[in-house]
């Protein structure tokens, strides 16, 4: 079995420009928040977060001083623990559930709390997990984000054997690629992807596209089961979007966190689009300096999808809002000039350099049909609560059958797929 | 990997933690959940002529903070109110699932004859050991047991004679706080034979009043009683007794650690002063069985990195360090110090200082970290004590050219004594 290879990323990165947005926590501070946690029995915060976490007991273990045992607490219900403390909205899940709240008193920093546990955990490189004693059963998983990582860990510490197929050079999906950079930046979740396999056994094939470099069909024949992990496709376009300065926002976003985005002559970037994605790129791009920055988008401030807490944070950078309005077309003669666009009060020019289509991405389950494999309309494979596909052997989570969510959520997926998987096999 | 094996007067249990006889050790079903939580071993809430308790048995000293944390636990709750066999029959229910736990029977009844009979019932049901109860400070004591046994050595030393002529497995004494001087209780637990002690059991407490109704609490009707004091604030009381007893050299009996235990870290602190167990009671109360989690990952861990294999290693390691006052080196010197970069100008350092010290700590004119006058520090540890950033303030010590010489020393050989300081 291969060891895994150290994966590096570009010394050159936009993303370095950004400073940590919550800094970590010293031991003092980490103690004093813990110590107000009120160590509550089957409390809101575990509910609200989709790999059910202990936090109770893994904050009270940092009161203790018992740090190991506290990133033990959360890693053993979730792998990524370290990406999601400092990726997860937390004031939408747990913290926004901690029951402080409901007394008026100010929540729990959950976030920051697992961030200082699992940080010490994976810089010391303590390990907690075993593979377990082979089972002779192979598994197969096609990407290697949060997912398919998820799922592989579980899968390594049942015995079971796992190769991840991934299309990119360095693992860890959209976690190294697609986390806004004040939250967390891309080496230190590969950091972290490093640390994970450590158990051991996973074999992450990179430059390896399923459908592309190996058939669909092959992967059943090589493993016992396959697990699909291969997230989202390329950014939704719109007619007459190429131009130059038009750029798709999970693309964009890939380019600043992998590499360089060169912002030179942008005075004013419009985004289009009014979900999470649109709300990192407008803290992004005001982040890195872009003077004007505006958001475009075809509902209320109501309707968004994009988290209240992160609108707040864009309007704070001066951001602008445009709101009821759609995109009518692009002006420009090779390079674009200003979005055109169509509201209540009939069309206007948006004077911009840079636009970032942030209107959803391309679904792929459409991919899987031959197999048999159900996905609906959109593209998206539909599986049911364990992950199973309509094909036998078959399974999948993450952003492929979810549309779309957190990296919490895809940790979840994953390793609800791996146990289900693990029954499957019979061992 | 360290082995958390404990074995106390040669009651065996996978770990040293033990549920102590209280509310927590009431039931068979509540014992089963807290061994299938990680507890080692559990005594069995007091056996005896079951009793009737009031209603409102408890009262709290709260600490700052949302809610307030309880530091201090008061009760007034008795024995078990629950039959004989009920409670044999669970004991043998809860042995037969769990073999390897410890199941300890505490015990509290008044005649040799009930003794007897009792301590033949705990055998038949599979306890692994007995406790005997001289130590509850409320109620029992005024029908002559409990404490009343623990605060008169003769009594204490007849009953656990009686108690080691009619039992074949270890028998624990335990020992009421409630006494000046713990060591000739521990001596007379051991004149009558036991195989250990186990300490300490609640301190005779008045928790608090209703200040409207001038009532004591926990009120019952118009009226209250003195209850016995337990949870974190009873902890440094509980190690000094076991430290006692554990250096004392007349006694060298196995003790069983109780009072004020809620982490893996009081755990340590009770082992290393002598303790060779630990039981708990009052931080279950009011966390759950749960707690014990942290206890067993904390214990193991801090093990692993000073070198201990086995729980025994580690009984006792701070003894030697427990001296007399006439031992201790006059000549050591330290001082404060405060760090620049962490000082957050609370000033705390300062008034403290000031009003409850030796007036050396002296506020920064320019607002800044304040200033420590080295000559008159004393090195008492109050600054330290108050300043609210972990690391901020140390206590450095000084090297003043004087060898060490004790106030033993001193008066016996003229050793030279450093000049005082604070002295003004």
């Amino acid at each position: 079995m291969r060891s895994s290879p150290e994966w590096t990323l570009a010394s050159q990165r936009s993303e370095l420009a950004f400073p940590d947005g919550k800094p970590a926590y010293n031991q003092a501070q980490a103690v004093a928040e813990a110590s107000r946690c009120l160590y509550c029995h089957n409390p809101p915060c575990v509910q609200a977060c989709p790999t059910h976490i202990d936090i109770p007991s893994f904050i009270r273990k940092i009161a203790t001083g018992n740090v190991k045992g506290s990133a033990r607490t959360i890693f053993d219900a979730n792998i990524l623990g370290y990406s999601c403390a400092r990726a997860c909205p937390v004031e939408e899940l747990c913290v926004g559930d901690c029951v402080y709240n409901d007394a008026g008193i100010p929540p729990i920093q959950i976030g920051r709390l697992q961030r200082y546990s699992t940080e010490i955990a994976v810089r010391e490189g303590w390990s907690y997990f075993t593979a377990g004693a082979p089972t002779g059963k192979s598994v197969g998983l096609v990407g290697a984000g949060p997912a398919s990582l998820a799922c592989a860990h579980e899968l390594r510490r049942l015995g079971h054997a796992c190769t991840l197929y991934e299309k990119s050079q360095v693992p860890g999906g959209l976690d190294v690629t697609g986390i806004a950079p004040y939250k967390l930046r891309g080496e230190e979740a590969l950091q972290e992807i490093h640390w994970v396999c450590r158990i051991g056994g996973i074999d992450v094939q990179s430059g390896v596209e399923v459908g592309k470099d190996i058939a669909w069909e092959e992967l059943e024949r090589r493993h016992d089961a396959v697990f699909v992990g291969m997230g989202l496709g390329p950014d939704r376009r719109l007619p007459g979007a190429d131009l130059d300065g038009v750029d798709g926002a999970v693309a964009w976003i890939e380019k600043m966190k992998l590499g360089t985005v060169s912002l030179e002559g942008v005075r004013s970037a419009v985004v289009l689009g009014g979900g999470n994605t649109a709300m990192d790129c407008l803290r992004e791009l005001a982040g890195l300096g872009v003077p004007e920055v505006t958001m475009v988008y075809r509902g209320t401030p109501e309707g968004m999808s994009g988290y209240k807490h992160e609108w707040e944070a864009a309007k704070k950078l001066g951001v602008r809002g445009i709101f009821g309005a759609t995109p009518a077309g692009f002006v420009g003669e090779g390079q674009v000039s200003a979005v055109r666009i169509k509201g209540a009060e009939g069309e206007q020019e948006v004077p911009a350099q840079l636009v970032l289509l942030a209107i959803g991405q391309a679904r792929l389950g459409e991919q899987l049909r031959p197999l048999g494999i159900h996905a609906d309309a959109s593209g998206r494979l539909i599986a049911d609560a364990q992950g199973a596909l309509s094909r036998p052997r078959w399974y999948a989570g993450g952003d492929c059958t979810n549309g779309g969510k957190e990296v919490v959520n895809a940790v979840a997926e994953g390793k609800a797929a791996a146990l289900s998987i693990h029954r499957a096999m019979g061992v | 990997m360290p082995n958390l094996f404990s074995n106390c007067g040669g009651i065996t249990s996978p770990n040293p933690f033990w549920l102590a006889s209280a509310p927590p050790a009431n039931s068979g079903l509540q014992v089963m959940r807290a061994f299938e939580a990680g507890w080692g071993g559990a005594v069995w809430k007091t056996l005896g002529t079951p009793i009737q308790n009031v209603s409102s048995r408890f009262g709290a000293l709260r600490g700052p903070g949302a809610g307030g944390e309880p530091v201090g636990f008061n009760n007034i709750e008795l024995i078990t109110d629950r039959s004989l066999d009920i409670n044999f029959r669970e004991i043998y229910e809860v042995k037969k699932r769990f073999p390897k736990h410890a199941v300890v029977a505490s015990l509290m009844v008044e005649t040799k004859e009930e003794w007897k009979e009792i301590i033949a019932r705990s055998i038949d049901a599979g306890a692994d050991g007995l406790e005997l109860n001289f130590g509850c400070p409320h109620g029992m004591c005024e029908r002559g047991m409990g404490s009343a046994v623990g605060q008169e050595p003769r009594i204490n030393e007849r009953i656990t004679s009686w108690a080691k002529e009619y039992s074949t497995i270890p028998v624990l004494v335990k020992l009421t706080p409630n006494v000046s001087n713990i060591i000739p209780h521990g001596l007379a637990a051991k004149a009558g034979g036991a195989d250990g002690v186990s300490l300490i059991n609640t301190i005779k407490s008045v928790i608090g009043l209703d200040i409207d109704r001038f009532v004591m609490e926990p009120r019952v009707a118009g009226l209250s009683t003195n209850g016995g004091y337990c949870g974190a604030a009873v902890k440094p009381i509980a190690m000094f007794m076991v430290g006692e007893l554990a250096r004392s050299r007349e006694f060298g009996l196995p003790i069983s650690g109780i009072g004020g235990i809620g982490n893996w870290r009081d755990a340590v602190e009770f082992l290393l002063m002598g303790a060779s167990n630990v039981q708990v009671c009052t931080a279950v109360m009011l966390h759950g069985y749960r707690i014990v989690e942290d206890m067993i990952e904390g214990l193991t861990d801090y093990m692993s990195s000073h070198g201990f294999e086995t729980v025994d290693q580690m009984v006792g390691k701070a003894i030697p360090s427990f001296s007399e006052w006439g031992e201790l080196d006059l000549n050591y010197e330290t001082v404060a110090k405060i760090d620049p970069d962490l000082c957050i100008k609370c000033n705390r350092c300062v008034v403290a200082c000031h009003d409850g010290a030796h007036q050396c700590i002296h506020i920064n004119p320019d607002g800044g970290v304040p200033t420590i006058d080295l000559s008159e520090c004393v090195g008492c540890n109050l600054c330290q004590i108050v300043c609210p950033v972990p690391g901020c303030i140390t206590m450095t010590e000084v090297d003043n050219g004087f060898e060490p010489a004790t106030w033993n020393l001193h008066v016996t050989e003229g050793a030279p004594l450093r000049p005082k300081k604070g002295v003004h």
